[in-house]
């Protein structure tokens, strides 16, 4: 028989709580987000035999790392909510408190919280190989004895202790009546009436109830009550929750004085120290950050195009061996064109997500994070930027989809924001395809004073897409209310041996969260791009169809060629997507946009790099000299028809440049941005402000340079 | 003086938290009144800044850092290191 059972992972951020979480539940997990907010929700299975034959089978949520059961923000209610709410789809039989033994004291102040909210749990004292190498004791049974709750003392890191934890998980955990802190004597006679007049037979409840705004919610008891109370009895919550909290740590030290002995002379010229000295050095300190931040750029941006490549040959002979296989027609076309190409574009960005998150979790394992953004904090926060805004921006110069799900690192919900919103203006490299087009089309190929005019501007490109994105943070930081004070309060832990498993498990789950929950989107979107630039009202599409089978007889096989050519760039031009095209012509004519820009503006919104092939398309080349040159001659000798003159003017080829720098221009951003942010509002604001910013600036210069 | 004054290397006792925003946080954190502290390091612009507390490393900016009063203690008085 099996038994099912939920637990919960509660501890202090590095406690090592995601790899105990790893080392429980191996690849059985999966991450989503807790309804209505953007924290992440990752729940996973194990089982454990029981003696008697029968199994349990343990479902797992990992919570996010919390300090305390206050709240600063919506976000931080979450684990609350999920230990005390019995409603909630999560809520656990037993919590298991996860706390860094080298470090008692904080992760004592959160348990004994949980302890006085009346909630099962199991104290794991983890990462005890640093307690011994620090010469600390702690006498584990009498920890117990004191805090009456069962404690395992583990080193999760070498699957220590961690038999011992899933036998306790076999029984029952039995609760304690009486709590850890006597919450009369902080609150005094009040509390009392509270518990009365409320209903609330527990008095440290009662006392959460009133103090704790996310509590109060979770209570049970009818908000207007509470504020009826509150008004007949006035109460600074503020001072009652301080003095909780100075009780609190009173009483966990005399704990401590009881149950842990540390060596008198505690080494102060530790490792991390010393490594500290070298890491946030003024000089050294920026020389290493840099030097990290070029080798993840480099990682992402060359490293990355090997299995790009492969996934691209993969996805080609897939396509082709379709193409073969099933007789022509509409369904071949869906599959080849639509889906094969939409999921295509999919999983074209594994390799980028998987060797960000790689670096980032190395970042983080280690420790090295928090003193990265410790370097940069004071520069970026001027922008509206955390410190770690930085990883973001600079993973964005080469693919704004990896880049803007590292944005989660930043635990402030408006600076997280911010760089999700900015991140997409720094110039990526699927623009580059459209910059050196444009480049070899209007700037001369000549050098002046030594330096390549065409490379300059390239450069210059980059560097106003970075201008571009701390100028929209700024604006942004005053546009964008917030709810929560930005703080920098944060721990800066020791340094740690990453663990490999860690790192693995973090890259199979950014891509996997990428994969079905952007995924999705991007597939509809390349779905919906396919239909609109492959149909045409059904009478012009017959007439180009049968004016070109008439003409196909009477040529030889060369001949032929060329036609279906001609045939595909006037179906386009026919289609949709060309009519859309045509019919925006007015608008984008201030930029100095012919509609066959037009056409490739509706469907590079899949992916910019899309503009080439659709340009080659319109202008007829045929797959076997889609290289650059080929569409650039052709592009060269079009003419605009009014003036006689070469469309493709200096004007013309900057406006276009501009445009692309910084319109949205990608669907797999936009998807991803929803998926970040939970709902459809701030991915629309961001394609509204990125072609609305793309639109001004290069109808102004097109007006300013023609 | 407050938190913010401290000089690199010099250490302090917290006395008390001024009424503000980030007061539990900075309670929660441990910077309780009456607990030793170590201004451990300042970053390369001058802000924020890392102090030891209870046995670990918290960074801070300095304007969090200005609510935290404290009384120096002075150095000489504290027994070298082995």
């Amino acid at each position: 028989m099996i038994i099912e059972k939920k637990i919960a992972l509660i501890g202090n951020p590095n406690s090592g709580k995601s790899t105990l979480f790893n080392l429980l539940t191996g690849l059985n997990q999966k991450t989503a987000n807790f309804p209505g907010v953007t924290v992440e929700k990752k729940t996973g299975v194990f089982q454990i035999p029981a003696q008697n034959g029968d199994s349990l089978q343990i479902e797992v949520t990992d919570l996010p790392g919390t300090y305390s059961i206050y709240p600063q923000s919506p976000d931080e209610e979450i684990p609350l909510s999920v230990l005390f709410d019995k409603n909630n789809s999560q809520h656990p039989a037993c919590t298991i408190l996860v706390a860094d033994a080298s470090n008692l004291k904080r992760s004592l102040f959160l348990c004994t919280q949980i302890i006085d909210l009346k909630i099962p749990v199991i104290l794991a004292l983890n990462m005890m190989d640093l307690v011994k190498a620090k010469g600390i004791s702690i006498n584990t049974e009498k920890l117990q004895e004191e805090l009456g709750i069962p404690v395992v003392s583990m080193n999760a890191l070498k699957n220590q202790g961690v038999d011992k934890l899933k036998e306790l998980l076999l029984s029952d955990v039995l609760l304690k009546k009486q709590g850890f802190i006597d919450i009369q004597e902080v609150a005094g006679p009040l509390l009392q009436k509270a518990s009365v007049e409320l209903g609330l037979e527990d008095p440290y409840i009662a006392f959460q109830t009133l103090v704790n705004l996310g509590f109060a919610k979770l209570s049970g008891v009818e908000q207007s009550r509470i504020q009826l109370f509150m008004e007949r009895n006035p109460i600074k919550t503020d001072s009652l929750q301080a003095k909780e909290t100075l009780r609190r740590y009173e009483l966990i030290s005399q704990l401590l004085t009881l149950c842990v002995r540390k060596p008198l002379e505690e080494s102060r010229k530790n490792f991390t120290n010393k490594l500290d000295k070298l890491l946030i050095h003024k000089i050294w300190g920026y020389v290493f950050f840099f030097g990290i931040l070029f080798m993840i750029f480099q990682a992402i941006f060359s490293w990355s195009a090997y299995p790009m490549a492969f996934f691209q040959e993969i996805f080609g002979r897939v396509g082709e061996m379709i193409n073969e296989s099933m007789p022509e027609g509409v369904l071949r076309d869906l599959i080849v064109n639509g889906i094969m190409a939409g999921l295509g574009g999919i999983v074209i960005f594994i390799p980028q997500i998987a060797l960000l998150f790689m670096f980032i979790t190395l970042m983080e394992d280690t420790g090295y994070m928090s003193r990265g953004s410790f370097l940069m904090d004071k520069l970026m926060r001027r922008f509206g930027l955390n410190g770690k805004s930085v990883i973001p921006l600079m993973s964005g110069a080469a693919c704004a989809v990896p880049a803007i799900m590292s944005a989660r690192t930043i635990q402030n919900k408006k600076e997280r924001l911010i760089t999700i919103l900015v991140t997409p203006l720094i110039s990526c490299s699927a623009r580059i395809p459209v910059y050196t087009l444009i480049i070899s089309l209007v700037i001369p190929s000549k050098s002046i004073y030594g330096i390549n005019l065409q490379g300059l501007v390239l450069m210059l490109l980059y560097l106003l897409g970075f201008i571009a994105a701390l100028g929209s943070a700024w604006l942004m930081n005053f546009l964008i209310k917030a709810k929560e004070k930005s703080y920098f309060v944060m721990e800066m832990p020791i340094y740690r041996i990453p663990q490999m498993r860690n790192v693995i498990f973090a890259m199979v789950d950014k891509v996997k969260i990428f994969l079905f929950d952007a995924g999705k989107i991007i597939i509809s979107i390349s779905i919906i791009l396919w239909v609109l630039s492959t149909y045409g009202p059904e009478k012009k599409f017959t007439e180009i169809t049968q004016r070109f089978q008439t003409e196909s007889m009477h040529v030889n096989k060369k001949e032929s060629q060329e036609l279906k050519k001609r045939m595909r760039a006037e179906k386009l031009e026919a289609s949709y997507a060309g009519i859309i095209g045509k019919s925006i012509e007015p608008l984008i004519r201030p930029m100095g946009f012919d509609w066959k820009i037009g056409i490739a503006l509706v469907t590079s919104f899949a992916a910019r790099e899309v503009f080439v092939g659709t340009m080659s398309t319109i202008y007829s080349i045929g797959q076997e000299d889609t290289g650059i040159s080929g569409i650039r001659d052709k592009m060269l000798n079009e003419k605009n028809p009014k003036t006689g003159q070469p469309l493709f003017t200096l004007a013309m080829g900057i406006s276009l440049m501009l445009f692309y720098a910084f319109a949205m221009q990608c669907m797999s951003t936009v998807a991803v941005v929803y998926r970040e942010t939970g709902g459809w509002k701030w991915p629309l604001i961001q394609i509204l402000y990125m072609s609305g910013l793309a639109y001004a600036i290069s109808t102004l210069t097109f007006q300013l340079l023609k | 003086m407050n938190l913010s004054e401290l000089k690199k290397g010099e250490k302090a006792i917290i006395l008390s938290i001024d009424e503000s925003p980030i007061r539990i946080k900075l309670f929660e954190m441990g910077c309780i009144p009456g607990e030793h502290i170590t201004l451990e390091n300042i970053a390369p612009l001058g802000d924020p800044i890392a102090i030891s507390v209870s046995d670990y490393k918290l960074s801070l900016r300095l304007d969090e850092a200005f609510y935290i009063q404290i009384q120096k203690v002075s150095t000489e008085q504290e027994p070298q290191a082995a």
